[in-house]
């Protein structure tokens, strides 16, 4: 079976064609970076996604702190992900990169602060 | 009056790469006027993923990209000054600002930089008919709300264009529990980016409707209902199409515009392909020392490329501070078949810049099609392009040998197949 | 008790409450929407016409020549913008012609100075008349004004002197009671010796709560395009010859801070609030324009609106006791010219009321308003002086408009200041520019909640239901 698909991975948007048989990719062509190709046999098994939202901050110039996660997380745990990350509240000051919730739902990957907040 | 080298206008991801272009080749005498309280300009309210690629080979968030930035101008001792307002620029370099702690000052600047960035086409802009109710927002409007302010909007939702930042916005008001009824677009293809539209829409099942449009809003206080209509190949909606939506939330994502008070106040000459000013090789507008970048200059795909032209138009004005005037008479750049804009759009023959990359648009998706760049009936350079998009910005590359000696405007234009 | 109480804060109730504030009078004025000037007062062609088009023998034309030469003083009292644009009144041809003569021969005779201009000699001021266009009476005194600025000012004035405005108080009954009347709203129950039913396209049910009008309303919706300032196509108001039939037309206007209004149709309307556009109503606008004007950018609208006309079965106002209910006043059908008119309708009123009430000056009354800040208006060294004693004035909030934090705060600590986010954008003109609030709306609502010390939640854009705000997203 062949598979077209729109790699994620950064704006050129490659478009992807991808040979899969039996739940196996055979061959990825049309991305023009090794993202690409994993990205391509990621998406016909299991799709991930980087999340980006927000948490409560308190003491900063803003009332919310954009987060995201360091890599990838299966797509279809985005929504659970979203829930779990309602909760946090966070006191500036922050610094881009600081964990916010290690090891999120349990996928081993860490939710880090998108920028960094000084105390106001 | 002050006097300053160079005056950067806007402190947001043009302003910034500009800024700290000019310190790294030794203009040190120089002020980045930013509005709002902090550097970053949009990009701080543009959280999720997908900046730096080519800038930092890394996929960054918006608020992520512009605090290297920041840091990189904090490193290079950028003065910026926040909070301030540019109220006025002359043709002569003088800018005019007013802030709350100096009030009202003029400098006169050896060089302006306009990094102004663009704002989002209003309700007013295009046609929809219907009652003032609140629950109408421009997409980044409701973006700041949410991302900065932490506030959501509405909870049925349903966005008019297919733009990047509706595209993005459709996801980002899922993902907080809203319900995302649909999206309407006016072309029979999408504005936005092909990832976005795989991203944003596909992945929660998110409707495109392409060749619709919203034709009517109804709700007293707060929306209550649109009225959405298919259109025909003018654009023109189809009568017995209307169909009635349910939602308390329209976003309006129907096209950005440069930012060009004050280069019209300065009496800069303006495109009126991209609605900012015409500018050279070397991002000179028509008014001598007055250059432009960013999204102020034309509208990008990409905030890598605005990075990348305001570090071009910085340049510009380093050579301008150091040698003055390019040498000679300018040619156009000129759009040719299925360009719907060209940036820079003029070049200096008996002077042109090292090396120039022409950022075009195409005015219609071509699946295949030759980029043909012609001075008069001299071919200079043809490349073949696939995927041809208008939500994509394409490049042309101009060598200094390839403008030099001409006599004829240079076309840019897509042959098609 | 109070001595009178005005239905509707509109031009003519706000421009009547400022008159009597004069006197020493307990004066109340009821609104039902949540800020002045809502109705047809908010959405009109904003022209002060100096009254050559009115029918002899009519309070309209009596009113409206007395009214328009009130202005100029009254918006210097006032501090409002007024702008003498002057009114190009376009002929298309023989017939239309003639009616010019009709109109200059009732200009001689009510002393209205105008220019009789040959097709050339009107090109050479509108270059973009349209070849149609044969002769021109220019009206050249006609001024145009923000309406609800002149609205507001007045309802500004009243209160200093002591009168009260109430927002959110739409009548429900009125009843006669020991000799005076009893009004109930939602705000509680007004008893009163004399009331003024100024209710605009609401005037017929307010009459009707006293007894069955003889007139009744006939609601006509007006639709407009409002053009960026950066193309001013016109410098005169255009209109085309008015007609009985269609009023006057399509215009174009240009205002009072150089954007263009392109309008009205006429759509009558069975519901009185229905001020939504229409499909209809726009595309009229557009195919007429063009009879008199070549060249005018809809392309560059900003904005569309509808604003309703209170017209009623009566062509003329009217301005009387009604009959068979003493001390109960109409001020109803105030349509075209009645912004014009409001001084002139609002003396009228008072020469009604002084034949049974006692009119006595209240010496304390000071009938001028504070003249607020406008930062544009200043020099560099006014601004600085005012920026190092409130640093508010020095953060612009508004870059379209360059307004700034401490003019949108002045408007909302103001008497009869705004509420909400349209009421500071109809006092100080934050999001009137090109990107129509797309950056100043969030700050607007921060101010806003800031200033009247409530949650950024329920900040609203115009009614008390029109949140901008729907839930808290991070708590």
């Amino acid at each position: 079976m062949v598979k077209e698909l729109v790699c994620v991975n950064c704006p050129l948007g490659c478009r992807l064609t991808v040979e899969v048989e039996n739940d196996q990719v055979i061959s990825v062509s049309g991305n023009s970076c090794p993202r690409g190709e994993e990205y391509a046999k990621s998406e016909c098994i299991r799709p991930a996604r980087i999340l980006t939202t927000t948490v409560r901050i308190e003491g900063a110039i803003h009332r919310v702190l954009p987060v995201i996660t360091e890599r990838e997380i299966p797509l279809d745990m985005v929504m659970e992900a979203m829930d779990a990350v309602r909760g946090i509240h966070v006191k500036a000051p922050v610094k881009v990169g600081d964990v916010i919730a290690a090891d999120l739902l349990g996928t081993g990957v860490n939710l880090v602060a998108a920028r960094s907040m000084d105390r106001v | 009056m002050k006097k300053v080298q160079a005056i950067i206008i806007g402190g947001g991801s043009a302003g910034l790469s500009a800024a700290v272009t000019l310190k790294k080749n030794g203009i040190e005498d120089i002020l980045v006027i930013e509005k709002d309280e902090e550097p970053g300009g949009i990009l701080e309210q543009c959280i999720h993923n997908g900046f730096g690629l080519h800038t930092f080979k890394e996929q960054l968030s918006g608020p992520a990209y512009a605090e290297r930035f920041i840091r990189m101008a904090e490193e290079q001792n950028v003065r910026i000054l926040l909070n301030t307002m540019v109220t006025k620029l002359t043709a002569d370099r003088v800018v005019e600002y007013v802030n709350p702690e100096e009030g009202t000052v003029q400098v006169q600047a050896d060089a302006v930089i306009l990094a102004v960035g663009c704002y989002e086409r209003p309700r007013g802009g295009i046609n929809i008919t219907g009652t003032r109710p609140a629950g109408i927002y421009t997409a980044g409007q409701a973006q700041r709300y949410l991302n900065i302010d932490g506030y959501m909007v509405g909870k049925r939702v349903f966005i008019l264009g297919s733009g990047d930042i509706g595209l993005i916005m459709a996801r980002r008001m899922t993902l907080e529990g809203a319900k995302v009824v649909g999206v309407a677009e006016l072309m029979p293809y999408s504005n936005g980016l092909p990832r976005n539209m795989k991203q944003c829409l596909e992945d929660f099942n998110i409707p495109l409707y392409l060749s619709h449009t919203v034709t009517e809003v109804f709700g007293k206080d707060r929306l209550e209902k649109i009225e959405m209509m298919e259109v025909d190949e003018n654009r023109n909606p189809i009568p017995g199409t209307e169909q009635d939506i349910d939602v308390d939330t329209l976003l309006l994502s129907v096209g950005l515009i440069p930012e060009n008070h004050l280069a019209d106040q300065a009496g800069i000459k303006m495109d009126p392909s991209t609605k900012g000013p015409f500018v050279d090789d070397r991002y000179m507008t028509s008014v001598e020392g007055i250059f432009a970048c960013g999204n102020g200059l034309h509208v990008h795909d990409l905030v890598d490329y605005v990075t990348l032209q305001a570090a071009k138009a910085a340049e510009g004005a380093v050579s301008y501070l150091q040698n003055g005037k390019p040498q000679g008479e300018p040619l156009r750049i000129q759009n040719g078949n299925q360009v719907s804009y060209c940036v820079p759009s003029q070049f200096y023959p008996q002077d042109p810049a090292e090396k120039v990359t022409v950022y075009f648009r195409v005015r219609t998706p071509l699946d295949k099609g030759t980029l043909v760049i012609r001075s008069g009936d001299k071919i200079i350079r043809s490349v073949k392009k696939r995927k041809l998009v208008p939500s994509v910005m394409e490049e042309a590359l101009l060598l200094k040998k390839d403008m030099e000696g001409l006599t004829e405007p240079i076309t840019i234009e897509i042959a098609e197949e | 008790m109070y001595d009178v109480v005005i239905i509707g804060a509109g031009i003519t109730g706000t421009m009547l409450c400022r008159k009597l504030s004069q006197y020493r009078l307990k004066i109340a004025v009821l609104e039902k929407a949540n800020d002045i000037a809502e109705g047809a007062t908010m959405a009109n062609s904003a022209v002060i016409h100096v009254g050559y088009d009115p029918e002899d023998g009519t309070n309209k034309a009596e009113l409206n020549v007395k009214g328009a030469l009130q202005y100029e003083q009254l918006c210097k009292d006032l501090h409002c913008a007024r702008k003498v644009t002057g009114a190009y009144i376009a002929a298309c041809g023989p017939e239309e012609e003639a009616s010019l003569d009709v109109l200059a021969a009732r200009a001689d005779a009510r002393g209205i100075p105008y220019r009789d201009l040959s097709r050339e000699e009107a090109l050479k001021e509108e270059p973009n008349l349209s070849e149609n266009v044969t002769r021109v009476l220019d009206f050249y005194t006609t001024a145009v004004v923000y309406p609800w600025e002149v609205a507001n000012a007045c309802m500004e004035v009243a209160c200093q002197n002591g009168a009260e405005l109430h927002l959110n108080a739409p009548c429900t009954a009125i009843t006669k009671e020991d000799g005076c009347w009893r009004i109930t709203t939602p705000a509680g129950d007004f008893a009163t010796k004399y009331v003024v039913n100024a209710a605009g396209v609401h005037a017929e049910e307010i009459h009707n709560m006293i007894g069955k009008a003889e007139w009744q309303a006939t609601p006509r919706r007006g639709e407009y395009y409002v053009l960026d300032q950066d193309v001013q196509p016109i410098r005169h108001i255009i209109f085309p010859v008015p007609s009985k039939e269609k009023g006057k037309g399509v215009l174009a206007i240009p205002t009072v801070y150089g954007n263009t209004l392109i309008g009205p149709n006429s759509d009558f309307l069975d519901d009185p609030d229905d001020n939504g556009t229409s499909d209809a109503g726009l595309a009229y606008v557009r195919a007429n324009i063009s009879k008199t004007l070549n060249n005018i950018p809809l392309n560059r609208s900003i904005r569309t609106f509808a604003g309703i006309r209170p017209t009623t079965t009566s062509p003329d106002f009217i301005i009387e006791e009604v009959a068979g209910a003493p001390h109960f006043i109409d001020a109803v059908s105030i349509e075209s010219p009645g912004l014009a008119s409001s001084p002139a309708i609002a003396d009228r009123i008072i020469e009604i009321l002084s034949q049974t009430l006692p009119l006595e000056q209240n010496p304390d009354a000071v009938m001028m308003r504070k003249k607020p800040v406008v930062l544009a208006e200043l020099s560099a060294e006014e601004r600085n002086a005012l920026i190092r004693e409130n640093p508010a004035y020095g953060k612009i909030i508004c870059r379209c408009e360059q307004i700034s934090e401490g003019e949108i705060i002045d408007c909302i600590r103001r008497p009869c200041g705004a509420r909400t986010v349209k009421g500071v954008k109809k006092r100080v003109r934050p999001g009137m520019g090109r990107c129509q609030g797309g950056f100043c709306e969030p700050k607007v609502v921060h101010i806003l909640a800031r200033e009247l010390g409530i949650s950024p939640l329920d900040v609203v854009y115009d009614a008390p239901d029109s949140k901008i705000l729907q839930s808290e997203n991070r708590i």
